[in-house]
């Protein structure tokens, strides 16, 4: 692995989802729907896994930022989508221009979480940025544009398997070369010890809130991609309950760990499924069977035993590349 | 004018809610220095634990509505939750007290989330009826108050603020003037110091949970009283807001946990009245927000230094 360049890996991984691509109508729209789900949940799970796994700073508000990300772009493709005409590459660089936007608009929101965090740690900023998406909940919930508490419908269906595992390359290759690089060992002497970082004369707010502004920048791309498939968006749909999913993606595949956060955003996006076909066995006992509508007890023992016996998640130090973490 | 004063009072109800829940957070706060994630969802457990208790022990006291079965059904309550609270921090964050904090603030979410998804399933999701332990009837009011005489005060707003300031001054007593209360206060001033003084760490970290989960207990039953719709994530909301009231009032102090969750609640219900009651929920955060900014230490807290 060491020996090939990750610029053409990130290449080669383009090449593919567009190759991906051309076999999508072949596949049966469940499996199609899953593949998509599982993209854009690793977009949303590499990105939290910056803030919490690289940074050290608890965010319990992603799904905010997601939310951010996939009204604004609804709201792009909705209302300027004619603005450069009906044919097919206008209207993909609406797309494309409506993902990109959605994603500043988030990066901006999270610059917005970012500088109040700055003075606080641990507990607190997990109850504040948890505040920060029940605001931004809130304020969708009340905007009459956005469909309030109706939900927003009629987004053209744009994202297919080549538009998402492209955002899934550009958020893996983004995030492990920042974090890679000279510059990016400041998230990771945040994380190990901030005070310690901060004497050795490292900006550790900067480092803090950038990492809150990329995090949500991927976080609303993922918004975008999700809101441009299911072509329907509410605002409970970005509740707490989002935001501990991809939480639980983070630590149960290890935090700071990109290829084990993967993984793990792999995994719990097909486990409910495997989940509910369990229940289609009569033999079975019944809470066995009723397991895909209490996923969340499950979860919720995992992530406990894990943080007594294993806090550094499933799949450890686990990374792409050389090793080295 | 009226209304105002009828939104104060309705605040008043609801703010003993919240400071009854806030205590808990402070004082797992002041001994331990994390917040108790699962805290609000103890406060569930206690509705809970009084939706089962309460037809047997209604029955015990004669049947009907009566304020000795309602005393009945708090204090089992308060019990049941102070051994669930005794038992989380016994399995869950006991091996954990060496370790990182986010690893006990991950402890702590996936406590909560358990709570809630087990309550799920074993209560179902569905909103239960609790039963009506005291008749919430509104309080004729004497015509010689004048205009005052057309408040609306309900049977169980002043059973609710009454119970509270009760709770409270028992609190008080065991913080203030037992040995108990002497050890809880030594620990959460220095942990170290406490432990060489002879004080049994272990035991009075207990204590304190017992105590806190029993406050979210009584809390819980309490809540019942006014709004008899329970389920299973009422939890989340209300320990939310609970904890916004602990750092308002300064987290760690609890006479300051007391105070902020009276402005929160006084705060929601004029929100409520003169704004819009979609904007309760935001604007409790942003009251969050802007106390972290500009005074991080509470209304009564006192700043902390860092040490290295």
């Amino acid at each position: 692995m060491k020996s090939l360049n990750p610029k053409l890996l990130l290449v080669l991984a383009l090449v593919l989802a567009a190759v991906a691509n051309c076999f999508s109508p072949s596949l049966n729209p469940y499996y199609y729907d899953i593949l998509i789900t599982i993209g854009i949940n690793i977009v949303l799970a590499v990105s939290l896994n910056l803030v919490i796994g690289y940074t050290g700073q608890f965010s319990l508000g992603h799904a905010g930022f997601m939310a951010v990300g996939a009204y604004f772009s609804a709201w792009v493709t909705l209302n300027f989508g004619f603005v450069l005409g009906a044919t097919t590459p206008a209207t993909v660089a609406v797309y494309v221009l409506a993902l990109a936007s959605g994603g500043l608009v988030a990066a901006a929101a999270g610059l917005l979480v970012g500088v109040p965090s700055l003075r606080l740690r641990g507990d607190y900023l997990a109850i504040v940025t948890l505040g920060f998406s029940e605001i931004i909940k809130g304020v969708i919930q009340n905007a009459e544009p956005l469909g309030a508490q109706r939900g927003l419908g009629g987004v053209v269906q744009h994202t297919d398997i080549f538009w998402t595992f492209s955002g899934v390359a550009l958020a893996v290759y983004g995030i492990l070369a920042l974090v890679h690089s000279t510059y990016g060992s400041g998230f990771l002497a945040v994380r190990d010890d901030e005070i310690a970082a901060e004497a050795m004369g490292i900006n550790t707010t900067k480092y803090k809130v950038l990492a809150f502004v990329i995090g949500a920048f991927f976080a609303g791309l993922a918004g975008g991609l999700y809101a441009h498939f299911k072509q329907f968006i509410h605002p409970e749909g970005f509740n707490f309950l989002k935001s501990v999913d991809i939480v639980v993606m983070v630590i149960l595949g290890g935090m700071g760990s990109t290829a084990g956060v993967c993984l793990a955003a792999v995994i719990l996006t097909i486990l409910p499924e495997l989940l509910r076909a369990v229940s289609d066995y009569p033999w079975l006992p019944e809470p066995v069977r009723n397991l895909a509508d209490n996923r969340m007890i499950l979860y919720s023992i995992l992530l406990i035993v894990l943080m007594l016996n294993r806090p550094q998640g499933l799949f450890g130090k686990l990374n792409f590349g050389s090793g080295k973490s | 004018m009226i209304e105002f004063l009828q939104q104060l009072i309705n605040g008043l109800a609801q703010g003993s809610i919240y400071a009854l829940i806030a205590i808990g957070y402070t004082m797992v706060f002041g001994v331990l220095r994390f917040i108790n994630f699962a805290h609000g969802d103890v406060y569930m457990l206690g509705a809970f634990a009084g939706f089962y208790t309460a037809p047997k022990l209604m029955a015990l006291s004669g049947g009907g509505p009566s304020y000795f079965g309602a005393g009945l059904v708090l204090v089992s309550a308060m019990l049941i939750c102070a051994a669930i609270g005794v038992l989380i921090e016994r399995l869950c964050y006991r091996p954990l007290r060496q370790h990182p904090r986010l690893t006990v603030l991950i402890t702590a979410i996936g406590v909560s989330l358990l709570l809630e998804s087990g309550g799920q399933y074993l209560f179902g999701a569905d909103p239960e009826a609790f039963p009506e332990i005291i008749a919430d009837s509104a309080i004729e009011l004497p015509a010689s108050w004048g205009i005052l005489s057309s408040l609306t005060i309900t049977v169980g707003q002043v059973i609710v603020v009454g119970s509270t300031l009760a709770l409270l001054f028992i609190l008080r007593t065991v913080v203030l003037h037992t040995k108990t209360g002497m050890a809880m206060r030594a620990l959460s001033l220095n942990p170290i110091a406490a432990s060489l003084a002879g004080v049994n760490i272990d035991a009075i970290i207990s204590f304190t949970f017992a105590i806190g989960s029993a406050m979210a207990g009584a809390a819980g039953v309490l809540t019942s009283i006014q709004q008899p719709s329970i389920d299973p994530l009422m939890g989340i909301n209300a320990g939310l807001k609970a904890f916004v009231a602990a750092v308002l009032g300064g987290i760690g102090n609890i006479p300051g946990a007391a105070l902020g969750g009276l402005l929160i609640g006084l705060l929601e219900a004029l929100v409520v009245g003169y704004v819009n009651p979609t904007y309760r929920d935001p604007l409790v955060f942003a009251v969050l927000i802007l106390v972290l900014l500009f005074k991080p230490s509470g209304l009564l807290g006192k700043p902390e230094r860092e040490k290295v």
